[in-house]
């Protein structure tokens, strides 16, 4: 693959991210008669055992900018983020029409109620409740939470028609462990070489895996991690970044961009969190559903949605900072979301006493105007780098 | 003719004197350090656990509301939002922070430092940072007790057993923390204590399905919600409730209601507004119309459909209460059927969804809520908007002329025979026509 070939795979990419049709799905669904896909509400959902059911887990992160909410608002009303009014819009004005079934998951009160709401509206489509356990600590969580993995393979074995084998769901593990270790590979690699490797391209590459099988995509992932070493491109004066707080409703790609323009390479961020969610392989010894709840509970990344008492937040982003070398940290934080408003508090607390600079960003899905969010990170970029 | 709402009574009066011995205890344990004390949410709240150790809980969000009806929520809120919370954070926890940092507490007194912070979060989310930020910032232990949401029709096996082991792992973390042996026939006491009260406060819940209601089931039942979470696991908490039910049954005898000529019985969704809990009152005090049904009066516990606390399985029944039993942890449906229920079996005319912008857990999704009673079920439904303790967002004359609005349009469906009669509400059937 030529470098120009590079730039227009991540355009096709940022193609499959923003079509509001679920091409990619139907396609699927075309080649793979009575095949099922699974939508899932962020952060994350296990994929593994929706895959090994043949199915075709489709990770949603609602509708960006390419939608007006004509429904919605009458439903949700004030004070309520962007992600859930838009997820409920694409529900209403018929686009999940190639989903069989949408899996919500414990990481705020808004999503947790949207669920009850669209499973009354929709009373054809599978919608279910992942109660994601807050208590890693307890010798009881895995067990409850390999019962819950359980109730969710009852019911896709139900919808699938077909039971789940354990030998199935290790090759799923594996396929995924894959993937994530791809990506984790991506990371490292725009860690070290931020101008040859742009946050848009790896944020469009990675979120276009939420629509295709996780064999293409580690596809795509290995032809990229293939070709990037041959990219050529000159470091400009930035500050080296991390992005945090935009773990569930997505920035504009604009203003991804935009942030890398005015001086920005991201070490690190949060976004589409769900695709990196464990740091390391899921173990593909023993019982497999054990293994996905232990990891789920010892191997996640920190999050805002998921309470890990025994590992704080606010001191996992600071070491982050310190290991990378980052300079400072956005605070990237969608409009009324709540945990992240929450995190914040600590957050700053704890960046202060470290004395790393951090910049706060409100965000929405529809953000027409740029200008704002331009002047303040172009200053905050400036005031470091003439520091 | 406009109506006094308020009752007043020697209930009133024990009421007072329970929470402010209450705070008095809270006060000792923060100067002597003894007894325990352990941060607890009133959702779902386990305050059986704590009688085991002879513990008094300190809940949060009571602190919160007190300081809100007596108009003082803005100082705290405000230091809070100095600190780096959000104007869209939840007010209840921006007012509790504000307060730790201040040192505001609700009668002057002190408040402890929690022996345990003990996060019994039911379900909501904000609770959970709530508890975080309670415990980082007051340098107490946490113990997160993880409450699987009410996602399957019944209680699951499963469900019940994690959240029971848990309970015991939060029993040894309160001996470690206190010396304390944990005794668990003063617990089992206790859950036979709660299961007393919640059969009489079940039965005053009851009481209001006669017309007139004897008691306001929103704007009344907060009185009686203080010392059904702090007192419910003892005897006092027995005695008051006996004397409340006499009152109200009284009441119902002598033919007495909230208001002399009762015209309209809702049933009130939501939190109520704090700040402007008497104004809002007096919007409902103007039309006699009586919350005869409330889900806000079940936050703490849902007992008027026949649950009770199990004294032969003590740990199992605390368990099921924080699991099932509680509007907070019950998903949204279960929501909407409860309401349902009540229209029904409490005859009221319609229904009232107050939206608290503070609130996500409740009001997220409300405008569905909205769309199921007056599509789907025909009842009059009335949506409005405001706060639980923030001030700054009731619009008084907005939501008086909605009011107003609303109980005009009933009082022009009855007058023009819809109904059968203004004394006795019509059956949900018959209100589609309002629709």
């Amino acid at each position: 693959m030529q470098c120009v070939e590079i730039e227009r795979t991540f355009d096709k990419y940022a193609a499959i991210v923003q079509d509001l049709s679920f091409a990619e799905v139907r396609r699927w669904k075309d080649g793979h008669p009575g095949g099922k896909a699974i939508g899932f509400f962020p952060v994350w959902a296990p994929m593994e055992i929706i895959h090994a059911c043949g199915m075709l887990p489709v990770g949603l992160n609602g509708a960006g900018d390419g939608l007006d909410i004509q429904h919605a608002d009458a439903r949700f009303g004030s004070f309520i983020c962007s992600i859930v009014k838009t997820t409920l819009e694409m529900a209403m004005t018929g686009r999940f029409e190639p989903l069989d079934g949408m899996l919500f998951s414990t990481i705020c009160d808004s999503a947790r109620n949207l669920c009850y709401v669209l499973k009354r509206n929709y009373p054809q489509m599978y919608v279910d409740f992942l109660h994601l356990p807050h208590n890693p600590g307890s010798p009881a969580t895995v067990e409850f939470l390999r019962g819950e993995y359980r109730r969710l393979q009852q019911h896709l074995e139900k919808l699938g028609g077909r039971p789940i084998s354990t030998e199935a769901l290790c090759h799923s593990i594996e396929l995924y462990n894959e993937n994530r270790a791809l990506l984790r590979q991506l990371y490292a690699f725009r860690a070290a070489n931020p101008h040859l490797l742009r946050t848009w391209e790896l944020y469009t590459l990675m979120r276009a895996g939420n629509f295709v099988p996780v064999e293409r995509h580690n596809d795509w992932l290995r032809a990229t991690v293939a070709e990037l070493p041959s990219r050529t491109g000159r470091p400009r004066d930035s500050i080296r970044v991390i992005a945090e707080g935009a773990f569930c409703e997505q920035p504009p790609l604009d203003l991804i961009k935009l942030m890398e323009e005015a001086g920005c390479y991201f070490v690190d961020d949060d976004f589409i969190l769900g695709r990196r969610w464990f740091t390391e392989d899921v173990p593909v010894i023993g019982d497999p559903f054990t293994a996905l709840a232990e990891s789920y509970l010892n191997r996640a990344v920190y999050s805002s949605v998921r309470h890990d008492s025994r590992n704080p937040r606010h001191k996992a982003l600071v070491e982050k900072v310190r290991r990378l070398g980052a300079q400072a940290v956005i605070l990237l934080i969608a409009k009324f979301c709540e945990p992240a408003y929450f995190d914040y508090v600590l957050f700053k607390r704890e960046l202060e006493s470290a004395t790393i600079p951090h910049l706060l960003l409100e965000f929405e899905e529809k953000t027409f105007t740029f200008e704002r969010l331009r002047s303040e990170v172009e200053t905050f970029v400036e005031s470091l780098l003439f520091d | 003719m406009r109506q006094k709402s308020e009752y007043r009574s020697q209930l009133h009066q024990l009421q007072k004197d329970l929470m402010l011995h209450w705070y008095e205890r809270l006060d000792e344990a923060a100067r002597t350090g003894s007894p325990p004390s352990v941060a607890m949410m009133i959702s779902g709240n386990c305050v059986e656990l704590l009688e085991g150790f002879g513990a008094v809980p300190i809940y949060p969000e009571v602190n919160a509301l007190q300081l809100a009806i007596r108009h003082q929520s803005l100082e705290p809120i405000l230091a809070a939002e100095e600190l780096g919370y959000a104007a869209d954070n939840c007010a209840y926890v921006k007012a509790d922070i504000g307060c730790m940092l201040r040192g505001i507490t609700p009668t002057g007194g002190k408040l402890p430092v929690p022996t345990l912070v003990l996060c019994n979060f039911v379900g909501c989310n904000t609770y959970i940072k709530w508890f975080e930020h309670v415990a980082e910032l007051q340098r107490a232990p946490l113990y997160m007790l993880d409450v699987p949401f009410f996602r399957t029709e019944h209680p699951r096996r499963e469900d019940i057993d994690y959240v029971v082991r848990q309970l015991k792992e939060a029993v040894a973390k309160i001996e470690e923390l206190t010396g304390r042996k944990f005794d668990y026939d003063r617990f089992r006491q206790a859950v036979r204590y709660s299961a007393e009260v919640e059969e009489m406060w079940s039965r005053i819940k009851r009481l209001a399905q006669q017309t007139p209601s004897p008691f306001d089931a929103y704007f009344d039942a907060i009185t009686l919600m203080g010392p059904l979470y702090v007192y419910r696991g003892t005897s006092a908490g027995v005695d008051f409730f006996r004397v409340a039910l006499e009152e109200m049954k009284g009441k119902v005898e002598r033919g007495e209601g909230v208001y002399d000529r009762e015209r309209f019985r809702v049933v009130i969704e939501g939190p109520p507004p704090y700040p402007y809990f008497r104004t809002f009152r007096d919007m409902f005090a103007k039309w006699n119309a009586c919350a005869v049904a409330s889900t806000y009066s079940t936050v703490g516990g849902l007992w008027e459909f026949g649950f009770r606390h199990d004294p032969e399985n003590p740990f199992e029944a605390v368990a099921l209460h924080m699991l099932a039993h509680n509007v907070v942890n019950r998903n949204y449906l279960q929501r909407y059927e409860q309401i349902r229920r009540y229209v029904e079996e409490w005859n009221a005319h319609g229904v009232i969804i107050h939206f608290v912008k503070s609130c996500r857990l409740f009001s997220a999704g409300q405008g569905d809520m909205r769309d199921y009673f007056t599509r789907t079920l025909g009842i009059p439904t009335l949506y409005l908007e405001s706060d639980l303790e923030d001030p700054r967002y009731f619009a008084e004359a907005q939501t008086k002329n909605r009011i107003d609005a609303y109980f005009e349009a009933l009082e022009r469906a009855q007058a023009s025979g819809v109904s059968s009669s203004m004394e006795k509400p019509p059956a949900t059937a018959a209100l589609k026509v309002l629709d």
